[in-house]
């Protein structure tokens, strides 16, 4: 089967011929499968890294924020400990430029429009992709050709084999930051079409951590050195997701509800004679999604829809500072429907439309409560002629603000187009060259229109346009080496219309304005190779550098004009070493970011130096009767380097965590 | 197999490009001015950069009128062994006597200083810190919050009482809500309330202080959101207000006492907007920026107001177009013996400022890159 898989690429996915093959048993089955082991052949339009299965779990990861470090072009913005914000960039565009999609939905953010990775755990996801442009599919909702660059998560799905009737995983970890996160994975077979999961997971952790400062003057002597604990980053947080998957005689549904709950303290930054702070934020996110897929002839369609509830409650309770303690609430419904059409053999065409419904409230003063109305319509295409693929689509953004007690900004309309393009110049197809051209926007937040004093409801949309050229060469063999892929790509971006913090009057009051503009100049590089040097010994290598120049270019008077900007290191990798034997896992990994600066001036005051970690864990199977059993032990920062990813927010020393699964 | 060193290779060239290294304490930075001026009793100047909330970038700078000499980041040069530095958020300065304060309100915390070596002397701890004044070998201190009493939930602020000699707390006394800068006439020290943390219900009262037994025996209504509180040569209080930033405009205000009466009263509105202002023989200098929603840009006004008739002679008082280059004035102070005047610039907030000299006349003498929000300035006497 796995040959039919492979030769069909990703424009004939939905042609009739072999989904009429396939038995409806097995259907939802290899209809998973396509998304994951059809990358392999479909990637190329698009350059796009992935990470899944076993070699997702021993990456010392405890979020999915710590394993996107391993992608090249990803700059994560790290606060530090369990509980800490995580967020990611994408090649210096700015993290509201970032998609976040999870199981097949876009997740949301209308208030701030940064999802905070950290909160999602690697425990139920089966793969992590990364995509840069847009995925090469032209079957997808409208809002999936809109941002800069997507990372989907897929949570796992389950498989049976015959005969089985469920499956069922407990897992519990604990280490440092006192640690403790049981979860629970139950898989049932319902019926001949349909199949359930549960997944529950709690982590608790006192978010402690040793951290240390210290300086020498230029003489060398030692100026000071303390060693502290960080406090107030503790976290309490349980997650329910509940999944039901069916297959029809002409499709397929899923249908998901998510459940995250959790108390955090916000560690904040350490400064002269502050080493704790009384923050604390409590968060629900919900949201219910249902998906159906149909296959009629030619045509396929590809349905969505969603219910999310988000509710924040942000507490200061420092008897130092101003009290402040706000509730907010979000809403979104989502709908999407996506729909092909295959003309021929070599030519699809495609049309989406999306709708979503976002609100926003909050019992602060003279809060505006706004809702927002977006409408997406895509229409896309793509060609395959042997050797050659191209896919085009041009997004239309439609947006309709309604606020309370003011005049709401006009609506606005952007049009944004893409073209992807991949050839194999060599017969083998091992090698292939892709180009591609891609304009998105950035919709203004809420926050950045409406916030109290601070917002600006005349903001236009941030627009980003990305030109991307790359090689891959991608060879299996069943030979010492047994895989081997490079990858090579250089864009140039170009940010327009930033949307920056501009000072307004005195006092630390601020406005957004439309200011920004950055070149962004970058290369990215991967690497994979797998060898087989003896029999059951597996050894894969993984390696991933970074070159970035991205630089501000918005007025010539400004005095960090053409400096690098913020956060963003020119030089940043990652390698990764693993080896497999009967049921033994070593994994070695090893993080790079270089220097970078802490402000827009690339002066001395605001140097950041590198840092770099070395992360290592070791893995064994083995079976107890029906029970299938897993430990696993990490150490993160080997080396104990002391390091502030952002400045003033210490990261932990060394720390170790281990993993004991069962599974049936 | 060549891969495989290919891939041995890419980190390896990663880490030739750059290693860690020792961090180092931040070192001080010298501009030569040339500025010099042998002849008069002012030694040279202390300047406080805010730095921008939670960055620890609270710098101290100081130009030495000897050396012509400027140099950044004076503090951590002089007291390497100090823990993250200076602090978060510098707001005021201070010399008194032989000692230097430095009120550096994120970190809770009075710095004090040797006012000519810049080494430490000690540290007051007062939570939110806001402006320092002196009187009678005393320290003062405004505060955000004082003793929560009452209402929990908006606790008023204070005034802290330092002992310049043990630099511990030594009286406090509860004020109005968010208290600002703060004078001392006649034994009563009046406090600018802004009630920042109320919006809108703002504090609209100058607290008055009796000094012989500390204690607050009324409260003079002013003006909404009161900020800067200065005393001019003939003991008039000059107030500002910030208003609401929307409908009700900054505005400033002066208040004196009536001839046979002890009671401070207020007696002129001046219909300008005011920011922040400094005396000079009989005249008073001030700027102010002011949000203008309508273009989306800071609107910034410059003048001269003649103290005795309290009306406005001049607007603006930088004659060569200068005014052109500063995008966010933020301080203002004027040399006791030759009139020049300083400006501040702290353009985005995030990015080095600028620090100007104007002669008296209005002209640029000289401009230097500062710290972080560059704000507040105190003349080192011989």
């Amino acid at each position: 089967m796995k040959h039919i898989w492979l030769s069909v690429g990703i424009l004939s996915v939905s042609s009739t011929g072999i989904f009429a093959a396939v038995n409806t048993d097995t259907l939802s089955r290899q209809l998973e499968e396509v998304v994951v082991t059809a990358r392999k052949s479909n990637e190329d339009v698009i350059p796009a890294q992935t990470l899944a299965g076993d070699e997702l779990q021993r990456l010392n990861s405890n979020s999915v924020a710590d394993a996107l470090r391993y992608f090249s072009g990803v700059q994560v913005k790290d606060y530090g400990g369990v509980g800490g914000i995580k967020t990611v960039n994408i090649r210096s565009m700015g993290t509201n430029h970032t998609g976040v999609v999870y199981d097949g939905v876009e997740l949301g953010n209308a208030q701030n429009g940064q999802i905070d990775l950290g909160q999602f755990s690697l425990d139920n996801i089966e793969a992590l992709s990364l995509y840069n442009g847009q995925k090469s599919e032209i079957l997808q909702p409208a809002k999936d050709f809109g941002s800069a660059g997507t990372i989907y998560m897929k949570t796992r799905t389950p498989v049976f084999d015959e005969g089985e009737n469920y499956h069922a995983r407990a897992t519990i970890r604990t280490g440092s930051f006192d640690l403790l996160n049981p979860s629970a994975l139950v898989e049932l077979k319902l019926g001949q079409r349909v199949s359930a999961s549960l997944s529950a997971e709690w982590v608790n952790s006192s978010g402690k951590y040793k951290f240390r400062y210290r300086r020498v003057n230029p003489a060398g002597e030692l100026a000071y050195d303390t060693t502290a604990v960080r406090q107030n980053g503790d976290i309490n947080a349980t997650r329910i997701e509940v999944n039901l998957h069916g297959v029809l005689n002409t499709g397929s549904w899923d249908f998901k509800a998510y459940n995250y709950n959790s108390e955090r303290g916000v560690p904040g930054a350490i400064v002269n004679n502050v080493w704790r702070r009384g923050e604390r934020i409590w968060d629900t996110n919900s949201f219910v999604q249902g998906r159906y897929t149909g296959y009629f002839g030619r045509f396929t369609t590809l349905n969505h829809l969603k219910y999310a509830f988000y509710r924040t409650h942000y507490v200061n309770n420092d008897d130092k500072q101003v009290k402040i303690d706000n509730l907010y609430r979000q809403r979104e419904i989502y709908f999407s429907s996506a729909n092909e059409y295959a003309v021929n053999d070599f030519w699809n065409i495609s049309a989406s439309y999306d709708f979503m419904w976002n609100t926003l409230d909050a019992d602060v003063y003279g809060f505006v409560k706004p809702e927002r109305i977006s409408q997406y319509l895509s229409a896309a295409t793509a060609l395959s002629f042997g050797r050659f693929r191209c896919q085009a689509s041009v997004l239309g953004t439609f947006i309709h603000d309604k606020i309370t007690g003011q005049q709401a900004p006009a609506d606005k309309q952007v049009f944004s187009p893409a073209i992807f393009m991949n050839g194999y110049p060599i017969r083998n197809k091992d090698f292939s060259i892709r180009v591609f051209y891609k304009r998105s926007f950035r919709m203004p937040t809420f926050n950045d229109l409406y916030y109290a004093d601070m917002g600006n409801s005349q903001l236009s949309p941030e627009r980003v346009t990305q030109y991307n050229i790359g090689a891959l060469y991608d060879h299996s063999s069943c030979s010492l080496i047994s895989a081997v892929r490079i990858s090579a790509d250089a864009y140039y971006n170009r940010v327009k219309d930033k949307i920056v913090a501009y000072p307004k009057g005195q006092q630390f009051r601020w406005t957004m304005l439309n200011l920004g503009l950055v070149d962004i100049r970058g290369i990215d590089v991967t690497g994979l190779i797998t060898v087989n040097p003896y029999r059951d010994l597996f050894l894969t290598f993984r390696a991933q550098y970074t070159f970035q120049r991205a630089i501000d270019i918005t007025n010539p008077a400004d005095n960090y004009y053409r400096h690098q900007i913020p956060y963003i290191p020119r030089h940043s990798g990652a390698a990764v070493a693993n080896a497999g034997w009967k049921g033994w896992g070593l994994n070695y990994s090893w993080i790079y970011v270089g220097e970078r600066y802490n402000q827009q001036e690339n002066i001395r005051y605001n140097y950041t130096q590198p840092w770099y970690t070395s992360d290592i864990s070791l893995s064994k199977d083995f079976r107890l009767g029906k029970v299938s059993l897993r430990g696993l032990i990490e150490i993160n920062n080997l080396l104990s380097q002391d390091y502030d990813v952002i400045l003033n927010y210490p990261m932990p020393k060394r720390n170790f965590r281990v993993t004991l699964t069962a599974e049936i | 197999m060549k891969l495989i060193h290919f891939f041995f290779f890419l980190p390896l060239l990663t880490v030739a490009t750059s290693c860690r290294e020792d961090e180092l304490v931040v070192p001080s930075e010298y501009d030569i001015i040339g500025d010099e001026n042998h002849t008069g009793s002012i030694r040279g100047f202390y300047l406080v950069n805010e730095g921008n909330m939670g960055s620890n970038k609270c710098t101290l700078d100081f130009y030495d009128y000897h050396t012509g000499l400027y140099s950044r980041n004076f503090y951590s040069e002089r007291n390497p062994e100090v823990i993250k530095e200076l602090g978060d958020v510098g707001n005021d300065i201070g010399i008194y006597g032989s000692k230097l304060y430095v009120v550096v309100n994120c970190s809770h915390k009075v710095e004090v200083l040797d006012a000519v070596s810049g080494i430490r002397l000690g540290q007051i701890d007062i939570p939110n810190c806001r402006y320092v004044r002196f009187h009678r070998g005393k320290a003062y201190v405004s505060s955000y919050v004082g003793p929560v009493l009452i209402d929990p939930d908006a606790p008023k602020g204070a005034v802290y009482e330092i002992d310049t000699l043990s630099l511990s707390v030594s009286r406090k006394v509860s004020v109005g809500y968010q208290p600002e800068e703060m004078e001392v006439v006649d034994d009563y020290m009046y406090v600018a309330n802004s009630g920042g943390y109320r919006a809108p219900n703002y504090d609209y009262t100058v607290s008055v202080i009796q000094m012989v037994d500390f204690k607050q025996v009324q409260q003079i209504p002013v003006g909404i959101n009161l900020h800067r509180l200065k005393k001019d040569r003939y003991n008039k209080l000059w107030v500002t207000s910030r208003g609401d930033y929307q409908s009700r405009p900054s505005r400033l205000y002066v208040m004196q006492k009536k001839p046979g009466f002890n009671q401070m009263i207020v007696t002129d509105t001046i219909p300008v907007a005011c920011s922040n202002m400094a005396f000079f023989g009989d005249y008073m200098y001030y700027y102010a920026t002011q949000w203008n929603n309508y273009t989306a840009s800071n609107s910034i006004t410059y003048g001269i107001i003649d103290i005795r008739t309290k009306e406005k002679i001049s607007d603006n008082f930088i004659t060569d177009g200068t005014e052109k280059e500063i995008s966010i004035p933020y301080g203002i102070a004027i040399h006791p013996e030759t009139g020049d005047i300083f400006v501040t610039d702290a353009k985005n907030y995030v990015s080095s400022g600028t620090l100007y000299c104007f002669t008296h006349d209005g002209r640029k003498k000289w401009s230097v890159r500062t710290g972080d929000i560059p704000a507040h300035i105190t003349f080192l006497q011989k």
